[in-house]
């Protein structure tokens, strides 16, 4: 089991994200996290995928995938040849808000983007791991709420999308 | 508003008459009112069948697919007569059934309000079917059932749905019809790579006992003649899967005989000591493969296939050669030497008269007093038609029929092959029937499966097909019992049927109809029903609890297949 990035480009029609969850549903395999969001190209969307599994099941997921219709192309990286970013939010109590704190902002390169009479947001962008150590740590400081997206990437190699557009 | 205006619903017609329909099978109800009212203007141009169940309808949609080559059509309306389609599209999934079912929906403005007759019918039927859509504004009808025929027919065929609002049916709108050739993100055609039927060319010349299994993916391909071309130069024994059968016919030399659980005993058990296996057009269903732990391992696997997703889906394979087998297989005949196998086909030969001693011989010439499924298809082989299309329901009966029938043509096999759906078989017989009607179409049932779509008797009388329907009465559910007493201590649990008088239900729908319980009256009765013009109901009584073999047991390898 190793953690892969699913990348869809497909066209934008009403119902395919659900037909590609249920490929997923149907193994009972768990997405770990998903995204969507326009592409570069107009009418083209992209939903990038990560899923713990082996590679062979991964294969089969991404064929399955691309056999969709309105799918465009489908692909799959391990982690090592994608670029990729997540962002979390957590939401401190200000009475919790001390040198202590501040310390470990700082050393995380978090920032405080709102700051509220009750509370404060911290923001955090970087890879899961990153975020989950910050995370355990801030459960210290009676964290109120968290919230993390899901993985925005995009691959090393340099085919561009306009290839699988013809 | 302008005189080129045109109602939605006559788009919806006017679109299946464009795309070449010619009959379509449905049920009406308030969503669809408005397509039946204009199919009430066209009825000279595309016929309407009413079925008795929706269900009926779609499976009749299938059987006229399956035999046609065409896409099967029907029609429903919302809620409860969409959902009464969802066996079928799964069947036709599975199937790979080129289908296209439109199904009226609630008006826009009350989708998602629990609407009276509202159903989800795009959500619910997403996994059991190639594409779907739904139609909400009457400018969108003629593209959409334009790209649903496109989908349903092309690459590898599979079901379609279409839900049409019912404002998008009132509404009016310009009718300007055009067919879809393709758009970007659907490959169809995939070009067979060279290198890869050099790769497969190489292994099969080298091969010192090469073997080919084909499945239903050659009639789709329309690869018959380039199978036959094939085989005849490479010399290659040859066997079929359920759906395989029709694509060559059981008359050619190298044909060995059939796959799979109930296959035959030989085609099985040398699957495990071939050294190279070409699979064409065929998925490796598990009912072809038994323990795959435990299949072919010794081989160099060759798939022949289009669909990229089942490459190495299921069996891993050496040389991949994607793309049409009717292309790959006319490009591989001329890339292989003239060969001959003689010892190997000899092994062949030597197991089949095993199984023939074992098993065909007492099942088609019993000595027992009780009637055999077997010597029924044996009768009926002797009296039909080359071209005779053999319909049959789920069960041992379906099972003996595929074993014995003798397929000499294609597209003359029709059934539930993937999903085993029973009840499918009366309704596919019809619609294969209202395909031509100089055809013979027999349909082979059993007891239960005839129950569960028996009101198709009534489809059956209105529109006076001519389908022979062969009852297999075992007063059981048959192929369930076999199992309750081979793997569950025969304990019959919820299996013995106590069944109504089927002559009478088949007169009551005016259908000539008789019964045969001795082995002296099976002879004539199947001759009288062969030249009977017109529909007849036959039903034999066969022994209670006869059992289906060679089997290959679940769990089980193809070499452990049995033969008692
Ligand atoms: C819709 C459906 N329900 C249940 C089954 C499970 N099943 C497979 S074969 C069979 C028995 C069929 O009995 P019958 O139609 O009398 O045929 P026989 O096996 O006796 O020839 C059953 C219940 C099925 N295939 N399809
Ligand atoms: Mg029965």
């Amino acid at each position: 089991m190793k953690r892969y990035t699913i990348f869809v480009i497909t066209e934008n029609f009403i119902g395919i994200l659900n037909r590609i969850t249920i490929i997923f549903t149907r193994r009972g395999i768990n997405i770990d996290a998903l995204t969507a969001s326009e592409s570069r190209l107009e009418g083209i969307h992209r939903i990038t995928i990560e899923v713990t599994a082996s590679e062979d099941t991964v294969i089969q997921l991404v064929n399955q995938i691309e056999k969709i219709i309105d799918v465009i192309k489908a692909f799959y990286h391990e982690d090592e040849s994608v670029v990729y970013q997540e962002i979390a939010l957590y939401k401190i109590p200000v009475s919790r808000l001390d040198g202590g704190l501040e310390k470990i902002i700082r050393q995380h390169n978090a920032k405080i983007i709102a700051a509220e009479p009750d509370f404060v947001v911290l923001e955090l962008t970087g890879h899961k791991e990153q975020t989950q150590e910050l995370l355990e740590i801030l459960k210290g400081y009676g964290l109120l709420e968290f919230a993390r997206s899901g993985r925005v990437a995009v691959a090393k190699r340099m085919l561009t999308i306009d290839s699988f557009v013809k | 508003m302008k005189d080129s205006m045109i109602r939605g619903a006559d788009i919806v017609v006017r679109s299946l008459i464009a795309e070449n329909a010619e009959i379509i099978f449905g049920y009406p109800g308030g969503a669809i009112m408005p397509v039946y009212d204009a199919l009430h203007d066209y009825h000279d141009q595309l016929r309407h069948v009413l079925t008795r169940h929706e269900q009926g309808a779609i499976h009749a949609a299938q059987g006229y697919a399956r035999v046609s080559g065409k896409v099967g059509v029907c029609i429903a309306t919302s809620g409860p007569g969409a959902t009464n389609l969802i066996t079928g599209l799964a069947d036709a999934q599975i199937d790979s059934t080129p289908l296209v079912c439109i199904t009226g929906q609630v008006a826009s403005h009350l989708l998602g309000t629990d609407a009276f007759q509202e159903t989800d019918v795009v959500g619910i039927s997403m996994p059991a079917t190639k594409w779907n859509i739904q139609v909400r504004r009457v400018e969108d009808i003629a593209s959409a059932i334009a790209k649903g025929f496109y989908i349903a027919k092309s690459g590898r065929p599979g079901p379609v749905l279409i839900d049409i609002t019912k404002d998008a049916q009132t509404n009016f709108g310009e009718f300007n019809y055009s067919k879809c050739l393709g758009f970007r993100s659907y490959r169809t055609h995939i070009p067979v790579e060279k290198t890869a039927i050099q790769e497969a060319a190489f292994l099969i010349n080298m091969a010192k006992r090469p073997y080919l299994l084909f499945g239903q993916g050659v009639v789709l391909g329309e690869a018959e003649e380039e199978l036959k071309a094939f085989l005849d130069k490479s010399g290659i024994p040859a066997a079929s899967t359920l759906l395989g059968s029709g694509a060559l016919s059981e008359d050619h030399p190298n044909y060995v005989g059939k796959l799979g659980m109930h296959g035959n005993y030989a085609p099985n058990l040398l699957t495990n000591q071939c050294d190279v296996l070409i699979a064409v057009g065929m998925r490796f269903d598990d009912r072809v493969t038994g323990d795959l732990k435990r299949y072919a391992k010794q081989a160099k696997v060759i798939h022949l296939e289009l669909d990229p997703a089942e490459i190495n889906k299921i069996v891993k394979c050496e040389v991949a050669v994607l793309g049409s087998c009717k292309d790959s297989l006319s490009l591989l005949a001329d890339a292989v030497n003239v060969n001959a196998y003689p010892d190997w086909m000899a092994k062949f030969q030597e197991l089949a008269d095993q199984e023939n001693a074992t098993v065909i011989q007492p099942d088609l010439k019993p000595t027992k007093p009780g009637l055999t499924m077997g010597e029924v298809i044996h009768q009926i082989n002797q009296y039909k038609a080359d071209d005779a299309i053999l319909v049959t329901d789920v069960g041992q009966h379906q099972m003996i029929a595929w074993r014995y029938f003798n397929y000499k043509k294609p597209r003359t096999q029709v059934t539930s092959g993937g999903l085993g759906t029973m009840g499918f078989a009366l309704p596919a017989a019809l619609g294969a029937q209202m395909y031509d009607f100089s055809r013979q179409v027999v349909c082979v049932v059993g007891d239960g499966g005839i129950q569960m779509t028996i009101q198709e008797l009534g489809t059956i009388m209105q529109t006076k097909a001519p389908v022979k329907i062969v009852l297999l009465n075992n007063n059981f559910l048959g192929m369930v019992r076999q199992w309750q007493q081979m793997f569950f201590d025969k304990r019959y649990s919820f299996t013995e049927l106590d069944n109504p008088d089927f002559v009478k239900i088949a007169e009551a729908y005016s259908i000539q109809a008789q019964k045969v319980t001795e082995r002296g009256d099976l002879q004539e009765a199947i001759e009288d029903m062969l030249i009977h013009d017109g529909p007849y109901f036959l039903e034999v009584v066969v022994e209670k609890e006869d059992n289906v073999f060679p089997m290959i047991a679940t769990g089980c390898s193809v070499e452990e297949v049995r033969l008692s």
